[in-house]
């Protein structure tokens, strides 16, 4: 398994970095906060597999307490987007 | 050796639907589209890498994995949502030929 476990990572790895490309180049603000959600949900699957691949068990959490943390980011920055302000 | 085999099939075609929403991604014309290209791809992806890891841990790994998934289903689409609707009062253009409503309260609407 830890052939497929590798593949995947690579593979997750490159459409991260394709990603980065319409974060960078994106038009509006909006374009950029959808690439980083995409790219936040990437590195979560990415720490998930690469807790199997270590056999390190609690780089789950670490995936879990990441996917809340861009959670929280995405749901920020399109209030802040929406209303200009934060308060 | 089955679940092997399962698990592999699972994280496939995981990686399969994020590639695809990586492509919508990049080639649609504008920012409510692209949400409708990568946010259902990337929660069905993630899920089902998830799901394929899922068969392969203990019993603490598992309950652990299903926690995360149950909260990717939840938080995923509520962040595209908040996404369209603060795009769309902020007055960011549909492409052309897009059927618009043009509410009131939106900035630059009529």
């Amino acid at each position: 398994m830890t052939a497929v476990y590798s593949v995947a990572v690579i593979m997750l790895m490159v459409l991260t970095f394709l990603c980065l490309t319409r974060a960078a180049l994106g038009p509006t603000a909006a374009d950029r906060v959808v690439a980083i959600n995409v790219i936040g949900t990437k590195t979560m699957v990415i720490i998930a597999l690469v807790s199997f691949l270590s056999g390190q068990q609690f780089f789950l959490d670490v995936a879990l307490v990441y996917a809340l943390i861009a959670f929280v980011m995405t749901i920020g920055v399109a209030k802040y987007m929406e209303k200009g302000a934060l308060d | 050796m089955l679940l092997n085999i399962i698990s592999s099939v699972l994280i496939f075609f995981g990686v399969f639907f994020f590639a695809v929403g990586v492509i919508g991604l990049l080639r649609l014309p504008d920012v409510y589209t692209r949400l409708h290209a990568t946010t259902k791809c990337d929660t069905l992806g993630a899920g089902l890498i998830l799901l394929g890891l899922f068969l392969q841990g203990n019993i603490f790994i598992a309950i652990k994995l299903l926690l995360i998934i149950i909260l990717l289903w939840i938080a995923n689409p509520t962040a595209a949502h908040v996404i369209a609707k603060a795009s769309y009062y902020s007055g960011i253009p549909m492409t052309e030929n897009s059927f618009d409503l043009n509410v009131s309260s939106r900035k630059g609407g009529a």
